[in-house]
């Protein structure tokens, strides 16, 4: 997966949690938690979501390395399951 | 058409889920309906075949308004059953009226329709929404922003990601057309309500007027160590997979479920001037929707509930309300509700009691302070929990007693 389809990925998790946003601009280097008024039940639900989408589980203590879509994209890209 | 709250007079039937000759059980969402609250998908309470569609989608009706003929499953008139079995409490709804016109027994289907006998094998296809609504290429934020200001969407040129209509791209279009056209935009084929946000600030300020009017509140605070709790969460959700972690909301409710068990005069419905208590602890989750307003379903039975099965009800419960998407019972059967503010950073919440309910519990955010333990100062995270309470129905005794039983529960997270 590259960082374009990582970037899709966490989007369409995003949207899974904060449909109303689907296809509206996301600033990628601010938190997303403000940007979309996520709670920390939605947040849950964005990591699990993405957890299926990519095969990465994020601990509870790294939450906060996954606050904006550049974060996610990064933090996902080091601990891809080894693949291509 | 049910009533789904207090204040609610009318409602538009959107759309449908069932047909003629279709084998429903209870418990079956049958219909979505649009209301004050948003979105509602009705339930049905018994097992029946649905014999006759009374209303055409997009038309909207009185609450108490049949929308449906049932027959009952075996090919009598529904009728005959009638007196709406189950259903039992959930005071303040009427749980049916999806069916069978309630009336004596005059001209019934049996004459009418010579209830074919058992309905030739339709396999009841259990209705597939198509999924391609969710993947038409406008935001829904924008389809919102469309409907408010008349906008017809098949005329604005999407510029987002692969085409998107934004909300942008929607003002855009509406800056182009003031300027080309002197009239104003005629709202597209109006439905006769306001739009949905508008609608929804109506409803909660009949609601909140109401219990300001009528509920004589009393307020009381109690700041929580919740250092306990959260260790304990923290060191299980370590242990655990993502999907099985818990967030400490779901610990808040199970406490407070424990505690109205314990101080039952919190937990029920004020009605025609007298308490009438709740044998379970429905817990009423207040959910703040990003496009403003608010949700509140119903837990039900949460002192019963296994933490893990809470947990999942909760995360359903608030994907649901996100998606506008929420129950008939789920809005309708709450016997105290509980609002949390944490995650604003808000240290404590003084809430406002949804009638005909008689206590809302109110969370801050959960902060760091210094505390004493034991003899020690310590640094630790804490919780204000405030009590909302009906004075006719309780005095500040019992709203105490409430706030030390929720904290001890607290302070003993494994068994709760």
């Amino acid at each position: 997966m590259n960082a374009t389809q990582l970037k899709d990925a966490v989007l369409e998790a995003l949207y899974s949690v904060a449909p109303e946003a689907e296809g509206e601009p996301i600033n990628p280097g601010a938190s997303l938690r403000d940007q979309l008024d996520i709670d920390s039940m939605d947040f849950l639900n964005f990591l699990v979501a993405l957890k299926d989408a990519v095969g990465v589980e994020v601990p509870e203590a790294d939450y906060a390395q996954v606050a904006t879509l550049d974060d996610c994209v990064r933090y996902l890209t080091a601990r891809l399951p080894a693949a291509t | 058409m049910p009533s789904l709250g207090a204040d609610m007079e009318s409602g538009i039937l959107i759309e449908w889920l069932v047909k003629p000759g279709d084998r429903v059980h209870r418990g079956d969402i049958v219909a979505v309906v649009e209301t004050d609250k948003g979105a509602i998908e009705i339930e049905i309470f018994e097992d029946a075949i649905v014999a006759e569609l009374l209303v055409a989608p997009d038309t909207e009706v009185a609450v108490g308004t049949p929308l449906a003929r049932l027959d009952k499953v075996g090919g009598q008139p529904v009728i005959a059953a009638a007196p709406t079995p189950a259903a039992t409490r959930t005071p303040p709804a009427q749980p049916v009226q999806v069916t069978t016109p309630v009336r004596p027994a005059p001209v019934q289907p049996t004459a009418l329709q010579p209830v074919k006998a058992p309905p030739v094998q339709r396999p009841a296809p259990a209705p597939v929404q198509p999924a391609a609504e969710m993947r038409r290429k406008i935001s829904p934020a924008a389809r919102k922003h469309a409907r408010e200001y008349g906008v017809d969407l098949d005329r604005v040129v999407g510029t987002g990601d692969g085409g998107v209509v934004t909300v942008a791209d929607v003002e855009q279009w509406r800056g182009v057309a003031a300027a080309a056209a002197p009239a104003p935009i005629p709202p597209r084929a109006a439905r006769p309500t306001a739009p949905e946000t508008t609608a929804m600030r109506r409803a909660i300020a009949a609601a909140m007027s109401r219990s300001k009017r009528e509920i004589p509140h009393y307020y009381l605070a109690h700041t929580i160590d919740l250092e306990p709790a959260l260790r304990w969460l923290e060191g299980r959700n370590a242990a655990r997979p993502i999907e099985q972690r818990l967030v400490y909301g779901a610990l808040l409710l199970k406490a407070v479920a424990r505690a109205a068990t314990q101080v039952p005069a919190l937990n029920g419905y004020w009605r025609d001037g007298a308490f009438v208590g709740s044998d379970t602890v429905d817990v009423g989750v207040v959910i703040s929707l990003r496009g403003g307003g608010l949700a509140a379903p119903a837990l039900h039975d949460v002192t019963g509930m296994d933490i893990d099965v809470l947990m999942t009800a909760l995360k359903d419960a608030t994907e649901r309300a996100r998606r506008g998407r929420l129950k008939s019972s789920e809005l309708t059967s709450a016997t105290i509700t509980v609002s949390s503010l944490g995650d604003t950073g808000v240290e404590a919440v003084y809430a406002v009691i949804h009638p005909p309910q008689v206590a809302i519990v109110g969370f801050g955010a959960v902060v760091s302070r210094p505390w004493v333990v034991d003899d020690g100062l310590h640094i630790r995270r804490v919780i204000t929990a405030t009590l909302a309470a009906d004075h006719r129905a309780s005095d500040g005794h019992e709203g105490a007693r409430f706030l030390a039983a929720l904290a001890r529960h607290l302070s003993n997270p494994e068994a709760l």
